[in-house]
This record gives structure tokens, C-alpha cells and sequence, in this order.
């Protein structure tokens, strides 16, 4: 049987992660995998769905978006608010944690169409400071946002919990700098994966798609697209919105991850998403599977230089310099290509 | 064969991440084989606090303090005869750095958890310490939901115990009635002594006439805030934030003329330590604070001094709370007659027992108790800045 080209190399994409929860399950069965790469799993996965929805931003539509971890935010946010909102009439923690990535996914969706229209109007160096912009906004908004729920419904603040005026029953859900707290840590290694092949699945599919070829096409050469006939507003949005969605979803995983969500600079800031960029990078821009090895490759890094103590994130950067220079210098491609297995 | 060849790639790196797994994982078991076989058995604590990034100040001085406070009880002979083992991870001061630090820590066998320093991470660490039954002992985890579950206590006060406290003290030595806070929107710290200030403010008779915040990003010029308080005919200016911002609002006000009073909290502690800060422009500065590096007391005399020496710097709040907090373990492992070699919940069920049997007189206050729902009980002292020095009041 002759396969396309294409699809051999999505199998291969689809294997890999397939390989590692193997692997990883078979290890944890046995008990040698030690508590830090167990408490790593799931972020290994949020982070590889981060890295790969943006490369569809940045490698697929080819615009520059340093906001990123803005949708990640909202779908966080959102996600953990349906699950403490639902904590008590849904008990099914499964299903429970299934809406909550839908909602997740769907509210960053929302965000990513809404920031898109006018976003998507610039090119290059603009749209990415847009971008970054909104990141910082959304990260600002979560930390004045009061949010509480009584009897009577929903109660918005931003200036203090106490603005909220509840009844006896209230409970405060979002309460300003202090976020959310006591979200159920549903997120496990084995729903991580499943979201991550499901992104893979959808974005694999949707390069090879017709839409996904316009999208390619406007990244080439905008004006020979639009000259064919090809809506390029159209194809921009449906791509960041994709994008962003998928961001949304690994923002819900991240929230059921741990009992605590803040929007703080290091988790949402510009820092992030510039992190999430260096994933992409790293791994090769327009490459999925690239993007995938270097999220996860980059995320248990510093965790695994905690021997060398005070020097760790020292050690961090200078791996980080020497990788970029070893994968993307004109010099060290030659030597590879000298000594690569593919002659 | 390019695919084949990129493949080999792909999984050669996957298998050095395992491998690089699997040696951590074997290295920390044979460390356990070691401990247990030279019969040093010993009591495994570990520390998790921001040691890197903007938190820093914090997390190296609950490192060295701790540090300081080991090597004093294994230089008595350790605690019923059996030494520490002490071990510092960093966080970042973010939750899920802080749930790998911890992840790290239990790979190295620790049995107690002295940490973690800031309250974000610490609130996603009691969560998994809860599920493995670990006894945590925060030294300075001050958000109300840090100590939620039974098998956690902490050394410092609550938010909202300080924010009542700090207006009780206001409202009972008549201060002042008209009030304006001045307070850090994204930190959860401050804007948890706010809100619990700015709700008992009405009961003891004072009036907040004017709320400022601001944010992380922009904490340079204070100017609006503090013309806000003037223009509110505020006599007084609660400042429940960290000293650095506090030094830039000091000596703003200064300059546009604005003399009230200032009051704040724990996170003021150190103002006096700050390089190029005119210390005259804190004179008649009040805070509540449990700790102050220059009070006469002999313990905490002995303590800076011991500081100094080793780490050149004068300790903070922050250090005298970790110190605390190794002695207050040490206290309820001899008050429960735990031994090393008990499993950590069992550990665990016997120091929760222990801590709140104990009367331990510490840096940050005399005769401390703790209750099982893991509060301190400990009188606040509130000091005044006179003449360049804490004067308590």
C-alpha cells in the first residue's frame, strides 16, 4: 500500500506522542518513574499544545503573535469558573472536566475572533505588538476582576469583593489578584494526551485542508492569493481563531493542573508567550512535530538542572543559546549535513 | 530516509529525557539506601521558596535562615539525638515550579516540608501535600487558604489577621479617623490586608477616605495615589505593600509636601535597609511587625549577628520566620516522640498532634501556640521609626 507522502508523516507525529504515553505509563506501572516527571507530565502537554497551536499562527499563517498566553488566560479563567460554578451540581468530575475544556476552547475562540478583526488588519511588526498588547490587557483584567454567585446570579466587580453586595449564599469565585482557588485538579497525563492528539488532529488536517492551503497561500504571497479569488480576512481569522482556541484548551488543563490560579507575569505575562515562541522556533517554524520535542524538551529542562542549584537558570540559557546556534547557524547546518544519516 | 533519519532523532531524544529521568530517579533512591543503611537516620526537611525572579529576597532568606537554624540543632546533637537533613529547592514563586520543587524534594525522601515561602505557590503545594498526608509548616504563607487543609500550619500571620489587627491598633490608640490606603492591586498579599482593613475600618471608627492602588507594571511614580489622599483630607496613609514601593512613596510624598502619618505592615519591615533611602524621610513610620532586626532581645541579637556573618546581610521578617519555623518542628517532633524512620504520615499525624501541644518562644514572638486549624497565636507588635531605629511601641 503507498501512502501520501503527507499522511506517513502525520502517523509519525501521531506515534510519537502515542510512544511517549506508552512509555511513560509502562514506566509509571512499574514505579521508576521518579514524583517530579509525574508532577511534569501534564505540564509537558499543555505546553506542547501551546507550542503547536501557535505554530499554526506563526509557521501555517505566518503572522508574528506574542500574545499567546492571553488565550491560554481566558481559557483558564473560563474553564475554572464553570468547574467551581459547577463544583457542587455536577459531580462527575469527568464530565465536568470535559465542558470545562469545551468552554475553555469556545470562550478563547470568542476572544481570538474579537481581537482578530481588528488585529488582523496589520501586518508583521504591528500585529505583534498588538498582540502583545493583549496578552498584558488580559492578564490586567483577571487581576481587578471580582466575580461572585448568589441566589440571585452573577455579581461583577472590579474595584473590591465587598462591591459585590451578595447575599448569605454568595460564594466569591474570582476574587481580584488572588484568582481562583480551589479548582478540582482533574487534569491527568492521560486527558493531557488525548487534548494533544486531538489539537494534533486538527491542525495536521487542517494544514492539508483547502483552507489550510488558502492560509498557506496568503502566507506566501498575499496579493497572488487575493488575486485568485481567496477571502484573506476570512482565512486569517478562521486560522488565529483555531489557534486561539486550542491555546484555550490547554489554559483549561493548566487550571484543573493545580488548585491555584493567578494571572501573574509568570504565568500569563508577555514572558510566557515569548517562551511559547521560543518553543516554536526551536522546533522549526511550520514544524508541528519540531514544536512538540522542543516544548517538552524545554519545559523538563530546568527541572532536570535542579542538581546544579543557584547555577540552574544560568545553565538554562547558555543550553538555550547553544541549541538555537546548533539547530539554525549557517556553520553548524554544514557540519550536520555533513554527518547526518540521511546520505 | 529522511523520515527515517528525523525519526532516530526524535526518539533519541525522548530517550535521553527518560534517561536523564531515570538517573534522578535512581541516584535519590540509592540516597535513601545510603541514609538508612549507615544508621544515620535522619529528619529529612525541605524548603521550596523563590530564589530566582523578583521573589527573591524572600526565598534566600527563608533558605539561610532555616539553614542557620539546622546547623545550631545538629550542632546540639540534632533533635532527640538524630540530625536534620535540609534541602532548599527553588520556585520561582510560580504554583507550578513550586509543584515540580516539591516533586523534586519527595524524590529526595523529604519527609517534613518547611516552606513554601510565597502564598501562591504554597496554596498549590498544600494541595498535593494533602494528598500525600505531609506535615507543611509555612514559614511565611500569609493568603487565609495557604493552611485550608488539617496538614498544614504556618508561622507568620494571616492577610486578614493583619488587616484587622492594623486597624484595631489604629481605632484603639486613636490614630486617626480619616484613612487612606495605598495598596498593590496584583499582589495577593496586599490587596488581602486591604480588604480586610478597608471591612473593620467602620468599626473602630475610621473613615477610609481614599483607596490607590497599583499594579506591578507600574510602581515607580505614586504621585496620583498620594494627591488622592491629600485632596480626601486623609490623616493617615496605610501602606500594606513592600517596603521597596514604600521608599519611592515616602520620599514623594516628601517632596510635594505631604506629612500624615504612615502605618503598614510585615512587608515595610526592612525600610531601613534600603541603599540611597533617606532614612530621615521614615522617621515616625509605624508597622506591625513581629520581627525587628535591632530589637535589644538576646535570641534575635544572636540571630543577626549570626546572619551577618555568614550572608553579610541584615535578615528580614522573612529569615526570623524560617528560624522560627525549624525550631517549632523541632519542638513538635520532641513533644510527639516522633523518631526518623516513622513513614511520612505517620510523621505527619504525630506532628499535627505536636504543634499544637507546644509554647515555643521564637524571634517573631514569646510563648507562640498553634491551634489545629493551623493559625498561630502570637501577640503583634507594632514598632515605630525613631531616630533611624525600630522603636517598639
Amino acid at each position: 500500500m503507498k501512502m501520501k507522502k503527507t499522511t506517513k508523516s502525520n502517523l509519525i507525529t501521531y506515534g510519537i506522542v502515542i510512544v511517549f504515553y506508552i512509555v511513560m505509563q509502562i514506566m509509571a506501572g512499574t514505579g521508576s518513574l521518579s514524583s517530579l516527571l509525574k508532577g511534569l507530565l501534564v505540564p509537558l502537554c499543555i505546553y506542547s499544545i501551546m507550542a503547536v497551536s501557535l505554530n499554526l499562527t506563526v509557521g501555517i499563517l505566518g503572522e508574528l503573535s506574542l500574545g499567546h498566553a492571553g488565550f491560554m488566560c481566558v481559557g483558564a479563567f473560563a474553564s475554572a469558573f464553570f468547574s467551581m460554578c459547577t463544583k457542587e451540581t455536577i459531580t462527575n468530575g469527568a464530565i465536568r472536566f470535559v465542558i470545562a475544556i469545551l468552554i475553555g476552547a469556545l470562550v478563547a475562540a470568542i476572544f481570538g475572533i474579537l481581537i482578530g478583526i481588528p488585529v488582523l488588519r496589520l501586518r508583521g511588526d504591528y500585529l505583534a505588538i498588538v498582540t502583545l498588547a493583549f496578552g498584558e490587557i488580559i492578564k490586567n483584567i483577571m487581576n481587578v476582576l471580582y466575580v461572585g454567585v448568589d441566589g440571585s446570579g452573577l455579581h461583577v466587580s472590579i474595584k473590591s469583593a465587598s462591591q459585590l453586595q451578595m447575599d448569605e449564599t454568595g460564594k466569591l469565585i474570582i476574587n481580584g489578584a488572588q484568582g481562583i482557588t480551589g479548582t478540582p485538579n482533574n487534569s491527568t497525563f492521560t486527558a493531557g494526551i488525548i487534548i494533544l492528539l486531538i489539537t494534533l488532529f486538527i491542525i495536521l488536517n487542517f494544514v492539508n485542508s483547502r483552507a489550510g492551503r488558502a492560509v498557506m497561500a496568503i502566507r506566501d504571497n498575499r496579493i497572488a492569493a487575493e488575486s485568485v479569488g481567496i477571502n484573506i480576512s476570512a482565512y486569517k481569522l478562521l486560522a488565529f481563531a483555531i489557534s486561539a482556541s486550542m491555546a484555550g484548551a490547554a489554559g483549561a488543563l493548566y487550571a484543573h493542573n493545580l488548585s491555584t490560579l493567578t494571572a501573574l507575569p509568570k504565568n500569563f505575562g508577555y514572558n510566557m508567550s515569548i517562551m511559547i515562541l521560543v518553543y516554536v522556533v526551536l522546533g522549526g517554524i511550520g514544524n508541528i512535530r519540531g514544536s512538540i520535542i522542543a516544548a517538552m524538551l524545554l519545559t523538563a529542562l530546568p527541572e532536570l538542572l535542579r542538581s546544579f542549584a543557584d547555577y540552574r537558570m544560568l545553565i538554562y540559557s547558555i543550553v538555550l543559546i547553544a541549541v538555537m546556534l546548533f539547530n539554525w547557524s549557517p556553520k553548524a547546518r554544514e557540519l550536520r549535513d555533513k554527518y547526518s544519516l540521511k546520505n | 530516509m529522511k523520515k527515517i533519519a528525523s525519526l532516530f532523532l526524535a526518539t533519541a531524544m525522548v530517550a535521553s529525557l527518560l534517561v536523564g529521568c531515570g538517573n534522578t530517579a535512581t541516584t535519590s533512591d540509592s540516597a535513601a539506601e545510603s541514609t538508612t543503611t549507615a544508621d544515620g537516620a535522619a529528619f529529612k526537611i525541605g524548603g521550596i521558596g523563590p530564589i530566582t525572579g523578583g521573589a527573591a529576597v524572600y526565598g534566600t532568606a527563608v533558605k539561610n535562615a532555616a539553614q542557620i537554624a539546622v546547623d545550631e540543632i545538629n550542632e546540639a546533637g540534632g533533635i532527640n539525638g538524630t540530625p536534620i537533613e535540609y534541602r532548599f529547592e527553588d520556585d520561582e514563586h510560580d504554583a507550578e515550579k513550586s509543584v515540580n520543587a516539591y516533586n523534586t524534594l519527595k524524590d529526595w525522601n523529604m519527609q517534613i516540608l518547611m516552606g513554601t515561602v510565597t502564598s501562591t505557590p504554597s496554596i498549590a503545594v498544600s494541595e498535593k501535600t494533602k494528598e500525600d498526608n505531609m506535615f507543611q509548616l509555612t514559614p511565611s504563607g500569609s493568603a487565609v487558604a495557604c493552611v485550608q487543609y488539617d496538614n498544614a500550619f504556618r508561622v507568620c500571620f494571616s492577610d486578614p489577621n493583619q488587616g484587622t489587627k492594623s486597624a484595631q491598633y489604629i481605632g484603639e490608640n486613636k490614630l486617626a479617623t480619616k484613612v487612606a490606603v495605598i495598596f498593590d492591586s496584583s499582589d495577593v498579599y496586599s490587596s488581602g490586608i486591604k480588604d480586610t482593613f478597608v471591612a473593620e475600618a467602620p468599626n473602630q471608627g475610621i473613615e477610609v477616605v481614599a483607596e490607590g492602588s497599583f499594579t506591578a507594571d507600574n510602581k515607580t511614580d505614586f504621585t496620583t495615589q498620594l494627591l488622592q489622599a491629600k485632596d480626601a483630607g486623609a490623616e493617615l496613609v496605610f501602606l500594606p505593600i513592600y517596603y521597596q514601593e514604600a521608599t519611592l512613596i515616602l520620599s514623594q510624598a516628601n517632596s510635594m509636601g505631604y506629612a500624615p502619618l504612615f502605618f503598614g505592615c510585615d512587608g515595610l519591615d526592612g525600610i531601613l535597609a534600603v541603599e540611597n533611602f533617606d532614612k530621615s524621610l521614615a522617621e515616625g513610620v509605624m508597622l506591625l511587625t513581629p520581627f525587628a532586626a535591632d530589637s535589644a532581645d538576646e535570641a534575635t541579637q544572636a540571630f543577626v549577628a549570626k546572619y551577618q556573618e555568614k550572608y553579610g546581610e541584615i535578615p528580614n521578617q522573612f529569615a526570623a520566620d524560617a528560624y522560627d519555623a525549624i525550631y517549632a518542628i523541632k519542638a513538635a517532633i520532641e513533644q510527639s516522640g516522633a523518631t526518623a524512620d516513622m513513614s511520612v504520615s505517620d510523621l505527619c499525624e504525630a506532628l499535627k498532634k505536636g504543634i499544637t501541644e507546644i509554647e515555643l518562644n521564637g524571634l517573631t514572638g514569646e510563648g507562640m501556640t498553634w491551634t489545629a486549624d493551623g493559625e498561630v497565636n502570637k501577640a503583634p507588635k507594632a514598632v515605630k521609626i525613631v531616630d533611624g531605629v525600630y522603636t517598639a511601641m
